[in-house]
């Protein structure tokens, strides 16, 4: 039986970094589409369950497999980086789990639905409702100001109006872009622009954030900057994270799981205890500007 | 995506391209502004037609006359249907009864007798014989007094004329100069004598000649009439009357000089001398030209004969609505060219917009939102396009107005309206806009929703 689950009352964001710990999480908000009563983060069930998954591409005559069998479960509030070469796969399993693609075969469980099967208007509404994506190039659209960015999840999931405002506040009030909400991405530095995504990833209060390479259009600076912000999101809201990534240091210091991937194969799995478990509330703090330019 | 939101978005991106947008839009518009101006040019035509053939009073009137007459006086009347039944003596006359009875039938606004009698002018010490005209009060609603010189009669009863130009001219070289002054109309009444007469008639011959004649004679009248205008058109030409009316009179003015009638004498004849008046033929004016059939019916089953030009109006509207069709038809061709820039203008903006749509479907946009979110575009386009291009059109039409009134004034002819854009027309047109943007709008707005995000994701 599915039942809408509200969380009451979702927690501000800043103040939720403010008083870690302390704060009833809002990513369990579960929508009767996607996540079934039964499941709860407690439950001895994975949040995500990965089985035997493949997905191939036909290029003329040539049929490439990017995604190779793969099966994994992933429990809520996890932190999981996918490492991998270029080309092993890791983004295709990334836009599979993110319902952005479908698999050849296989299934891909989300706290008990199935992606593989439910049809193109659900899987909209998954992506709308349960994920969150944060991309290597941002995405933010250049016609609009930071804000309209952030709020455009809200127009396309019917937020009334009323509503939006302050919850447009309180992302950008977390990524510390406030002041910044009315300009547009051209005036942004990189590490702004990707915080603004993230802004935008966090609007609608998704149970889990995928992030695709977000530190590769960054210096090291910024790229870090922004993963102190997840791995911040990640522990004080206790949201699912699953990142994609080329540098294993970086998934070292902020990660609790490593995933690898070789050519669409799963080749290790382990759960480790991140270097940067000190680090949270450790980001940019609110008017701090990277000193990247615009 | 609520309707709100993909309003705002749609013309934001519009707002975004706007040369290349604008310049899209202006195509709708000029497309819209030809296929206005051709069927404004068509309906302006039309309703010129109408009005000039309506101020001839056929296309809303049944012309009604006794089974006893066999044909208008000097044959330019109507011909009576022949009746194998009813015998002319038999047949009803025309009379103020049948009148008040017609008067009585459903859509019939007004049943007016025609009173049109032989007469002589005399004007400035010179006599001119001519036919005079009685118009009922109606004449002015339907424009027979439109370019009049002068003024229309002042009241239902003045004691007032309007002249036909022509005869005007007969009058005085300088026709304008007529108006206000007087003239006297000498007739013939018709004079029914009564046995007070009788009585008081001293003469035995005359009193025996009125008895023989039934009471009734005929005398020589003169009335002081006051020239009100002057008309170019004359409103007694076509069916159902005997034409060449000169002079035209108010209708109860005319019934109150008791003119004697060409019916009179053959009435005498038949009835061997009756009192009582009848007239040659009735107009019954109805609320609207589809009522005639009705109207013509219920009067036939009275027992009178019937003619209207109810055909003619048929055929008058099917050749306007070919018409109307073969001018839409070539004022649809730009509209097409431009359904086809909107095409263009709009698969351009996937092209550019690919990523943008890719980064909509991340965030949970459904294929139908992506596609609406075109088609709020290309509607947008064609409902601005299809506003802007009927009041160009309207301009165009009045320019064409404009233009041909100074073309006719020339010519020394009365300017007339040649473009008319109803609200109709107006209202059609930017739907129709909007309707060939949306069908514009299909194509793109399905490839849009058709795009896999991962490979707009992809796009650079």
């Amino acid at each position: 039986m599915l039942t809408k689950i509200s969380v009451n009352p979702a927690p501000p964001l800043a103040s939720a970094i403010e008083t870690p710990g302390r704060l009833q999480p809002y990513y369990y908000r579960t929508d009767p589409m996607v996540i079934p009563q039964t499941y709860s983060p407690t439950s001895a069930q994975p949040f995500i369950h990965v089985e035997n998954v493949s997905r191939q591409y036909r290029l003329s005559e040539t049929v490439i497999t990017a995604v190779n069998d793969v099966s994994l479960d992933i429990r809520a509030g996890e932190f999981l980086a996918l490492l991998g070469s270029s080309g092993s796969g890791k983004s295709t399993f990334l836009n599979l789990l993110a319902g952005l693609d479908r698999p050849t075969s296989g299934a891909i469980h989300v706290g008990g639905r199935n992606l593989a099967t439910i049809d193109s208007v659900e899987l909209a509404r998954y992506r709308r409702d349960t994920v969150g994506m944060v991309f290597q190039s941002f995405n933010l659209l250049p016609r609009m100001t930071l804000e309209e960015n952030v709020e455009l999840p809200l127009r396309l999931a019917e937020v009334d109006r009323s509503e939006r405002a302050a919850r447009v506040t309180e992302a950008l009030e977390h990524v510390r872009l406030a002041a910044r909400r009315h300009h547009r991405p051209s005036e942004l530095s990189g590490g702004e622009q990707q915080r603004g995504a993230l802004a935008r990833a966090l609007v609608n209060r998704p149970a889990i954030l995928f992030a695709d390479e977000p530190t590769g259009n960054l210096d090291s600076v910024n790229g870090e900057q922004i993963l102190l912000l997840l791995r911040e999101i990640q522990s004080t809201l206790g949201m699912t994270i699953i990142m994609v990534t080329h540098e294993r240091p970086l998934a070292e210091r902020f990660a609790n799981r490593i995933a690898v991937l070789s050519d669409g194969r799963l080749v290790s799995d382990t759960a480790q205890t991140p270097d940067a478990e000190n680090c949270v509330g450790a980001g940019p703090q609110p008017g701090q500007h990277s000193g990247a330019q615009p | 995506m609520k309707t709100r939101d993909l309003t705002e978005l749609a013309l934001r991106n519009l707002r975004e391209a706007i040369l290349r947008n604008s310049l899209t839009t202006l195509g709708v518009a000029v497309g819209v502004a030809s296929l206005v101006a051709m069927l404004s040019l068509g309906v302006g035509l039309q309703t010129l037609a109408s009005q000039r053939l309506n101020k001839s009073g056929l296309f809303d009137a049944v012309f009604v006359t006794s089974k006893r007459n066999m044909r208008g006086m000097n044959g330019e009347g109507p011909r009576p249907a022949a009746s194998k039944t009813a015998k002319p003596e038999d047949a009803k006359p025309i009379d103020e009864a049948a009148r008040q009875q017609f008067e009585k039938l459903p859509n019939v606004t007004e049943a007016y007798p025609q009173v049109r009698f032989l007469t002589e002018i005399r004007f400035n010490g010179a006599s001119y014989s001519t036919n005079v005209l009685a118009l009922p009060d109606s004449a002015r609603a339907s424009g027979t007094f439109d370019g009049i010189i002068g003024k229309a009669f002042s009241s239902p009863t003045a004691e007032e004329v309007i002249l036909q130009m022509e005869f005007a001219k007969e009058l005085s070289p300088q026709p304008a100069s007529l108006v206000g002054q007087e003239l006297t109309l000498r007739y013939p009444q018709r004079h029914e004598t009564t046995s007070a007469d009788l009585a008081n008639e001293k003469d035995i011959d005359k009193q025996m000649d009125e008895m023989m004649s039934g009471g009734i004679s005929i005398v020589s009248r003169d009335r002081k009439l006051r020239i009100a205008g002057i008309i170019d058109t004359d409103p007694s030409a076509g069916i159902g009357g005997f034409g060449g009316g000169r002079v035209f009179i108010p209708l109860r003015v005319a019934e109150d000089l008791h003119p004697a009638q060409p019916d009179d004498v053959r009435e005498f004849v038949r009835a061997g001398g009756s009192r009582k008046p009848t007239y040659m033929a009735l107009t019954v004016r109805v609320k609207s030209p589809k009522d005639v059939l009705k109207v013509e019916e219920a009067i036939k089953k009275m027992g009178y004969n019937t003619f209207s030009l109810l055909d003619a109006t048929r055929n008058l509207r099917l050749v306007f609505t070919v018409f109307d069709l073969f001018l839409g038809l070539f004022g649809s061709l730009a509209l097409t060219v431009a359904s086809l820039g909107i095409i263009n203008t709009l698969v351009m903006a996937i092209l550019e917009r690919r990523r943008e749509i890719g980064v909509l479907k991340a965030l949970g946009a459904t294929d139908r939102d992506v596609s609406s979110l075109f088609f709020a575009e290309a509607g947008a386009m064609g409902l601005l396009g299809g506003i802007a291009g009927v009041t160009l059109g309207w301009l165009i039409g009045a320019a064409l107005t404009w233009g041909t009134s100074i073309y006719l004034r020339r010519q020394d002819l009365p300017g007339v309206k040649i473009s008319y854009v109803p609200w109709w027309l107006a209202a059609g047109a930017v739907t129709f806009a909007v309707v060939v943007s949306l069908l514009a709008g299909l194509y793109p707005a399905g490839r849009a929703a058709r795009l896999n995000p991962v490979e707009a994701l992809r796009y650079e």
